[in-house]
């Protein structure tokens, strides 16, 4: 008999009485203010949240805040002449040069700050793990309040997708916190006005 | 000996109890919390008692995802899957995220004894495997460790300087000395912290984004859990992801939830389901509630025995209040001494995201490690003899008067290598009367 086999009847046998799922899986959050609560959340987790007007105002500010960083790259077309650092590759170990990256992502989440990417806004999965920093893009008005109404909008049938809640950390040396493990070393989100 | 250092032990157990205090913080915030803790349970127990029926939902699914999904009934097996789909690529270098389970099958060093060169890439496990040691903690695996061991032990490891032990310092030595195994490795293996049968993908959650880097960049993904992983749809996410990391570190939510169901083009995922005596833990009425268990980690920085006595003290790949009711299952000989290891506070109860009965079953397993034969003599007789003294209160009255005299008048009787509570510590002070002669003797008055 396969192990398949033999685990599947093992558990059959010894399985408890069937018992039903809860009816109730959802709960609700409620903040006065969503953004204020996605910012301050952020904040803790040393990541700036930043309102952007248009998409002018963002191009121009990119160029400001990463005036003197080389090896800049982004999935956004209108900051496609901000970007020195063509994503146009096909093996992801060469992204490891990148500097800073500023990437599309679908929405955000108020009560932990998480925020959603995943394939459909993504040439290279390795992308927001391997630049050094990184900075998302979203639009101002896709804020959801907690982890059940991000389930309820990941109706997802993409590959792959994450929820990233500010920059890689550790606090594996006598709990000491240090920002920049292994993944990106800071996190910016600018909240995009449509 | 961990408890021959007083003033070691002490700051373990402050350091453990600040990761406690910021859970009970963080759980505050939510007026759901008891409501979230009652859903998850619930949900875990559907889990339990559908449990074969959403495996072979769950691999079908990942199946059509494009997923290879092997099946392994113990240790021995997962570690042989492992190692041939390596070879099969000729691959002799992995990197390796957390995984509890390849900790629980001894699978580094099987690796490494068949030639392969495995690295730990989180923090914490790279420092404990540079050190030759197991994890003493589930999430927080090098917590046993001052800084100023880890700058020593990084000094000799990967040439920083000599008594260096600045975190920042230290930290960023490590992501450089990994980042160049990221790149260079081709195999990645990562756990599994919740497989959805509705979706047939998997979800692994870090703060260092070790498993991404990893998974992201290697030809082939290999992804190891324990069968009772498995959660039936994806919105149930909303429910653990909220109580995962709130009841490990006080966080609420770690850095990075990555929700894997596809292999990227070009790239080899597999995920092995393992068994490795959960299936019997299943048939066990009283136990099976601890496979509900999601690996969070509150019952061990709450629980006063665990916090003064570390992780390795356990010898169990799981420490703590809840590897103390996973072990006897896995050996009964090995492990009779663990569910003796407890104070019965109930600490542990109440902090379990998932409502795990964690102090009554181990209570219960006293019970069936002891009838079982399994307890040594010596305990044996020493509970025998108390009972037989409780059970009898002038008897009661007599000895305790004998040896209340005894350790005043000849205080070596008790404080000798023959007696292990003597090995660190004093014997207390014996009182001058025990509380029932000073009762009698204050009522009179």
């Amino acid at each position: 008999m396969s192990a398949r086999e033999k685990i599947l009847q093992q558990i059959k046998l010894n399985k408890p009485a069937e018992t039903q799922l809860p009816a109730k899986i959802s709960f609700e959050s409620y903040y006065e203010d969503t953004e204020v609560k996605f910012t301050e959340t952020l904040a803790a987790v040393y990541t700036e949240v930043i309102v952007m007007a248009s998409m002018n105002e963002l191009r121009r500010k990119v160029f400001e805040m990463y005036a003197d960083v080389v090896n800049r790259a982004t999935t956004i077309p209108a900051l496609a002449e901000w970007s020195d650092f063509s994503l146009n590759i096909s093996d992801p170990h060469d992204l490891e040069l990148i500097e800073v990256a500023i990437l599309e992502a679908e929405f955000g989440v108020a009560e932990n700050g998480a925020i959603w990417i995943s394939d459909n806004h993504l040439p290279h999965r390795a992308l927001p793990f391997i630049t050094q920093n990184l900075a998302f893009v979203i639009p101002r008005s896709k804020i959801v309040n907690n982890m059940h109404d991000a389930y309820q909008i990941l109706a997802d049938t993409t590959g792959w997708g994450c929820f990233i809640s500010g920059p890689s950390k550790t606090a594996d040396i006598e709990q000491s916190l240090v920002i920049g493990a292994h993944g990106a070393r800071s996190l910016v989100v600018f909240l995009l006005e449509a | 000996m961990f408890n021959e250092d007083e003033p070691y032990v002490n700051w373990h157990d402050e350091t453990l109890w600040f990761v406690r205090a910021k859970r009970d913080k963080s759980a505050m915030q939510l007026p759901e919390w008891e409501a979230l803790r009652e859903t998850a349970s619930q949900i875990k127990h559907y889990v339990l008692s559908h449990m074969d029926e959403l495996l072979v939902a769950f691999e079908q699914k990942a199946k059509a995802n494009g997923i290879h999904v092997h099946w392994a009934s113990d240790g021995a097996e997962h570690n042989e899957i492992v190692l041939g789909l390596l070879k099969q690529h000729n691959i002799e270098k992995m990197v390796k995220s957390k995984s509890m389970l390849t900790e629980e099958c001894h699978m580094n060093e099987f690796l490494i004894r068949n030639g392969i060169d495995v690295i730990d890439s989180d923090l914490g496990e790279r420092i404990v495997q540079l050190r030759n040691e197991p994890p003493s903690h589930i999430v927080l695996p090098a917590i046993h460790l001052k800084k100023k061991d880890i700058g020593d032990l990084f000094h000799e490891h990967l040439g920083t300087e000599a008594g260096a032990t600045d975190p920042q310092y230290l930290t960023e030595a490590a992501r450089q000395h990994l980042r160049d195994k990221f790149l260079t490795r081709r195999a990645a293996l990562t756990g599994v912290n919740f497989a959805v049968a509705e979706t047939g993908s998997f979800v692994v959650s870090t703060n260092e984004g070790n498993a991404d880097m990893g998974a992201h960049l290697a030809d082939i993904h290999i992804a190891s859990m324990g069968f009772e992983k498995i959660i039936p749809r994806q919105e149930h996410l909303g429910v653990f992801l909220r109580l995962l990391a709130r009841s490990a570190t006080g966080q609420p939510i770690t850095t990075y939830s990555s929700h894997f169901k596809t292999p990227r083009e070009g790239q080899e995922m597999h995920l092995i389901i393992v068994d490795n005596g959960r299936s019997t833990q299943l048939g066990r009425e009283d136990f099976r509630n601890s496979l509900k268990c999601i690996r969070c980690g509150a019952c061990m920085n709450t629980c006063p025995v665990y916090r003064r006595s570390g992780g390795h003290s356990y010898h169990n790949a799981v420490a703590g209040p809840i590897g103390s009711i996973l072990a006897p299952n896995l050996d009964m000989t090995k492990n009779a001494d663990l569910p003796f290891a407890s104070t019965l506070c109930g600490s542990c109860s109440n902090v379990c995201p998932v409502k795990i009965d964690i102090h009554e079953q181990l209570y219960k397993w006293r019970q069936v490690l002891v009838k079982g034969g399994y307890v040594p003599k010596s305990k044996e007789i020493g509970i025998k003899a108390m009972s037989m003294v409780l059970s009898q209160p002038r008897f009661y009255q007599w000895s305790g008067k004998l040896g209340r005299s005894v350790m005043r008048a000849m205080p070596f009787v008790v404080n000798n290598s023959l007696n292990p509570w003597y090995k660190q510590r004093d014997m207390p002070e014996p009182p001058q009367e025990s509380f029932r002669d000073w009762y009698i003797r204050n009522r009179r008055e």
